[in-house]
């Protein structure tokens, strides 16, 4: 018998994690998702090295030296401070990052928890939760996190949460969604049936069923949280300088467009390859993991 | 013999209010399960049988379903439960197996922890210690190498191994009463023999009380002891085994063991060809008038159309629902 089983044992092993390599495998065949990976990466690995990559203060004028082209000095020039441009977008990942996993923390912090609610017990609950919802959708979400910071007041910590809060109602449909349809499983029934609480339903029947949707949303909600909170850095309502923030740079290097574009080129591309970045990865994980797709 | 009965279910009536109107799925039905026996439970698809057995464990959610009538269960009333204690007899003294293996177990949660759910909730042991008895539970339902199978997931085991794992999560806490709810429908013929004999077993060995809703007359053959037929959420005919297989009393009841085919048995008997009840179950929401049977029945009378049948008793706890008898 032990000889019989220690054989199949591994084989039923290897069949365990071939599934996430098979995923991974797809993942790393899929072009999307390569290049969204290896963008993600970049912008990972210049946020997390930037006291190397550049060791000088970005935010540190040099009036001397403002509004020079770029040179060997300053591969990508200086803005009307005499700030280095590489560095200020160097560090202006960090902070986008920070913005990015912020936004996306706040948006299923109380996204999911909501739509998991309002899909599994339905009814009186739910329909005051989509409500909400229906009126938090019915603005445009970059008109809502404006909204929202023109209650709460500018700043880093202001711009997550009203970007944070724009985001929730599409969590809130998202989650709440999957949750009707996983709700009526036979499973869930069955869990019911051998008297499991509603709440240990919940955790562990229905959010890990719609746990992939979630992985998909959130990846695309970390590029559109960096593009708004860009755009609200842009129009002087999101970080304050002298932070290096990339909208707010797009911001100031407005007013030198036509002599010195270098000053808002830059961050504009740096705010591109991000979004792309994320975008591209959201929908190679989707084409992955999405059973829809899988034929 | 009259024993003591474990479940006793009177006047249950359940029925869910949609937008079309009320849907009247099960219709003031009785009837006792005593202890250790199997009461089979048979009828078309849509007579109210797996109703009946949500309605017991009041596991109707959606659409909202109002439930009427009394279900005693060790002298309480199950429908005056609130929902925490009610939430206690489920899987604990009351358990239930579906009908798709395929789909009763989560796909994204082990074996083992799925049937060490019940444990840890029920007996309120330490996961270590719920774990070694879900293993067990899995010895005992005859999955081979437990240990190992445990640490799988539903889609690596095959349709009956996966039936047995819901069958060992029912009875993981040794239930005194198991609702099995087609419980071999999904499976073929081989595994549902071994799926009974398990069954059978588990039955003798924790004297756990079964009520079998099938439609299946071979299975209710085999395993049970007193059957409930039921047509359109009514109890039409209680006999046991011997005297429904032996001499069924509704025209319905006779026309159900007509529609099975019996291997050899034409030219023993002269029996003619496979017999079939004509015409369809009528929607709920357009219940007949009289007797429910009477459009489809083959020996209807003008009475049957006008008023609703008495129930008929006979001394050997048989009863039947039919003008025939009256």
């Amino acid at each position: 018998m032990t000889e019989t089983t220690q054989p199949q044992s591994r084989r039923i092993q290897r069949s365990a994690d071939s599934q996430l390599r098979r995923n991974w495998a797809k993942l790393r065949r899929n072009k999307t998702a390569l290049v969204g990976g290896i963008l993600i990466l970049i912008y990972l690995i210049t946020a997390l090295l930037a006291p190397v990559l550049f060791p000088s203060n970005p935010s540190a004028p040099n009036l001397s030296r403002s509004l020079e082209r770029p040179s060997i000095a300053d591969p990508l020039g200086t803005d009307e401070l005499g700030r280095s441009i590489l560095g200020r977008v160097i560090y202006g990942s960090r902070v986008s990052l920070l913005i990015a996993i912020g936004v996306v923390f706040v948006g299923l912090l109380v996204g999911v928890p909501l739509g998991l609610v309002s899909g599994y017990y339905g009814g009186k609950v739910d329909f005051g939760i989509q409500r909400v919802t229906d009126t938090l959708l019915a603005f445009p979400g970059f008109l809502l996190a404006l909204a929202l910071v023109a209650v709460l007041g500018v700043g880093l910590k202001n711009t997550i949460i009203s970007v944070g809060i724009s985001m929730v109602p599409i969590y809130i449909r998202l989650v709440r969604g999957c949750a009707l349809s996983v709700r009526e499983q036979t499973y869930v029934e069955a869990a019911k049936a051998v008297g499991t609480r509603d709440r240990i339903i919940l955790l562990r029947h229905i959010l890990p069923n719609v746990m992939i949707p979630i992985t998909i949303q959130t990846s695309l909600g970390m590029g559109t949280g960096i593009l708004s909170a860009a755009a609200l850095g842009f129009l002087g309502l999101g970080v304050q300088p002298p932070t290096p923030e990339w909208g707010a740079m797009l911001g100031s290097g407005r007013a030198y467009l036509f002599h010195a574009p270098h000053v808002a080129t830059f961050p504009g591309i740096a705010i591109f390859l991000a979004v792309l970045g994320f975008n591209l990865a959201g929908d190679g994980l989707r084409d992955v993991l999405d059973p829809r797709f899988r034929l | 013999m009259k024993e003591e009965s474990l479940l006793s279910v009177t006047h249950l009536r359940t029925r869910f209010h949609i937008y079309e109107g009320t849907v009247t799925a099960v219709d003031g039905i009785d009837f006792d399960v005593y202890r250790g026996e199997t009461l089979g439970v048979v009828g078309e698809s849509g007579c109210g049988k797996s109703v009946t057995a949500l309605s017991i464990l009041r596991l109707l959610a959606s659409p909202p379903a109002e439930i009427q009538g009394t279900v005693l269960f060790g002298g309480v009333n199950l429908l005056d439960l609130n929902l925490d204690e009610i939430r206690r007899i489920r899987g604990n003294a009351i358990s239930m197996i579906f009908q798709e293996p395929m789909t009763s177990l989560n796909p994204v949660l082990t074996i083992g922890e799925q049937v060490s759910e019940a444990i840890r909730l029920h007996q309120g042991a330490e996961r270590q210690e719920a774990w070694s008895k879900a293993v067990e539970m899995l010895q005992m339902v005859q999955i081979p190498s437990p240990q190992m199978r445990a640490h799988e997931y539903p889609h690596q085991l095959s349709g009956g191994m996966r039936q047995r794992a819901m069958i060992a999560m029912a009875l993981s806490c040794h239930p005194r009463l198991l609702l099995a709810d087609e419980p071999t429908t999904a499976l073929d013929v081989t595994i549902q023999a071994q799926i009974v004999d398990l069954m059978e077993r588990l039955k003798e060995e924790f004297e756990t009380s079964i009520v079998l809703i099938t439609h299946n007359l071979g299975l209710i053959a085999e395993m049970a002891k007193r059957v409930l037929v039921m047509y359109m959420g009514k109890v039409v005919e209680e006999a046991s085994v011997e005297d429904l297989f032996r001499e069924p009393l509704h025209p319905y009841t006779q026309g159900l063991l007509g529609s099975i085919p019996w291997i050899g048995q034409k030219q023993k008997t002269g029996r003619r060809q496979l017999q079939e009840i004509p015409g369809v179950v009528p929607s709920l929401l357009e219940m007949p008038d009289g007797c429910r049977f009477h459009p489809r029945c083959s020996r209807v009378r003008d009475i049957c159309v006008k008023e609703g049948p008495p129930l008929v008793r006979s001394g050997d706890g048989r009863r039947v629902l039919c003008w025939l008898w009256a």
